[in-house]
């Protein structure tokens, strides 16, 4: 397949719901961030794809409304974002649940503070702890979990809120690889079947040509967008047939072209 | 597994009581009964009613100091873990208090509030307090920052964050802290019954010893270390009963 071909690939016109305008971070004399700017389609799932330490964590906590930006704005479905809001939901690297609470509080722990009332929040939390297959873990305990049942519940929590962005941060990087593949496939299928905006933020190369609609590669010090790939040809074939497509192929090693003189 | 904890408990009640017994019996000194003739005074202390009038006097400072301990050591503990100024400001108080050769300063306690009341349940708090405060703040200042930022990402307010992740998040510790700051309280109880007026328990055990009535002497020092332990078994239930998951057990279990 020609190269240029990728690397041409314009951006159709779509439906944008998040969109980052010439956001800054400095901390102190270092700059996380210099003037970044982009566009994450409606119901489309966004790799942030670099090296690490090229501030993508950065970048999704500002999305979040968890960091401030030094300068520049987030607009999220036409609102400027100043803090953390009902139309974000994250789902946390360390995974980050309560120890001392049930998976069932722990899913419903968004809603509990949105202050919904005990049993109706119950309720959906349940339906989601199905969804993501932890259905007779409800009152178990985050300790009793091994890593990739502790990410479900990250999941179903942030889905429980019903947030129409879902921001993820490296969610998979902390389980072992056959839990993780599992969890790229579930992961298609939520993109699918959930109408929501994904943004996935992960230092796997493959992982993020596997998932996305669109990836946007960044590169550090300071951190900018140096490219946005659109992989067209390979989304809509089953998932076990996504890793031999020859298009997936040239897409993962065009990346590492690009990415391995950043890496030490 | 029930069962053998059981079991293993009551091995080494054995083992300690036993070697107290054998010790009694040498004897390594002439002022240290066996066990069973410490039980003996125990019983016979119970029976006519000595403990109770006496556990009635060594509770009231015991219980009020405790009281006002945990209170305030929790209160002062989080303030000072959630913010920087009062840490500087206060921290070192509770250091020092730590540090302090208490018994070097009863009598300037004394000569301020008195031989009274007020006096040994400050005696009681010098000593509980400030092990409360120093591990409440630490593990304050130590909460998982992914916990807080998962909180504010879920919305939570700042009064939220406090009372639904930090305070759980911190309470292993602050029960931790709790626990030694109870057994500190006791130590402090009985200190200033010897060191300040002779009551209560601490009234026993000066009297038994000047009329060599030594294994009256050991029952009383038996029976409060009985009653601390229970102490410390309550908390447990009481920590176990709000905050399930803090129990993790072993893995064999």
């Amino acid at each position: 397949m020609d190269m240029s071909q990728i690397k041409d690939a314009v951006v159709p016109e779509v439906d944008v719901a998040v969109s980052v305008r010439g956001v800054s971070k400095n901390y102190g004399e270092v700059e996380a961030l210099k003037n970044l700017s982009l566009d994450f389609p409606r119901g489309q799932l966004t790799s942030l794809l670099g090296p690490s330490g090229c501030g993508k964590t950065t970048l999704l906590k500002i999305i979040a409304g968890l960091l401030d930006a030094t300068s520049g704005e987030v607009e999220v479905n036409g609102k400027i974002v100043t803090g953390p809001g009902p139309n974000r939901a994250f789902v946390f690297q360390d995974f980050a649940l309560l120890p001392w609470a049930s998976v069932l509080r722990n899913v419903a722990f968004g809603l509990e503070l949105r202050g919904i009332a005990r049993s109706e929040r119950e309720s959906i939390a349940e339906k989601y702890i199905k969804n993501v297959g932890l259905a007779g873990f409800e009152q178990s305990y985050p300790h009793e979990l091994s890593g990739g049942m502790r990410q479900r519940v990250g999941l179903a929590r942030a889905l429980a809120v019903d947030a129409k962005v879902l921001l993820l941060d490296e969610p998979f990087s902390a389980v072992d690889e056959q839990t993780r593949r599992k969890f790229q496939e579930d992961l298609l299928a939520l993109v699918q079947n959930e109408n929501k905006t994904f943004i996935f933020v992960t230092h796997s190369i493959e992982e993020a040509v596997y998932v996305s609609d669109q990836i946007a590669i960044l590169l550090p010090r300071p951190s900018r967008v140096s490219e946005i790939i659109r992989p067209s040809g390979f989304r809509d074939k089953p998932v076990d047939q996504i890793r031999r497509d020859p298009e997936y192929l040239d897409i993962v090693d065009k990346i590492w072209a690009s990415l391995r003189n950043y890496v030490e | 597994m029930r069962h053998r904890s059981l079991m293993l408990k009551f091995l080494s009640a054995v083992i300690v009581f036993g070697s107290w017994e054998i010790a009694g019996r040498i004897p390594v000194s002439y002022a240290f009964p066996t066990f069973f003739e410490s039980m003996s005074a125990l019983v016979s202390l119970t029976l006519d009613g000595t403990i109770f009038t006496a556990y009635a006097e060594t509770l009231k400072p015991l219980v009020v100091g405790l009281c006002i301990s945990m209170v305030l050591g929790i209160g002062f503990g989080l303030w000072i873990g959630l913010s920087e100024k009062f840490d500087w400001l206060f921290s070192p108080i509770f250091i020092v208090m730590q540090a302090a050769p208490l018994a070097a300063l009863i009598p300037l306690l004394v000569m301020v509030y008195g031989i009274g009341l007020t006096s040994k349940v400050f005696v009681v708090c010098i000593m509980a307090m400030p092990v409360i405060v120093l591990n409440t703040s630490g593990a304050v200042r130590n909460t998982p920052s992914s916990l807080k930022e998962m909180g504010r990402s879920f919305l939570a307010s700042d009064y939220e964050i406090i009372l639904k992740i930090i305070i759980p998040a911190a309470s292993p510790i602050i029960f931790s802290g709790l626990r030694l700051g109870v057994s500190a309280g006791f130590i402090g109880a009985i200190l200033s019954e010897l060191k300040i007026t002779p009551t209560g328990v601490g009234d026993i055990i000066t009297y038994s010893r000047s009329i060599a009535d030594y294994p009256s002497m050991y029952a009383a020092i038996f029976s409060i270390i009985v009653l601390a332990v229970l102490f410390l078994n309550l908390l447990e239930k009481v920590e176990t009963h709000l905050f399930r998951g803090n129990v993790r057990g072993y893995v064999s279990d």
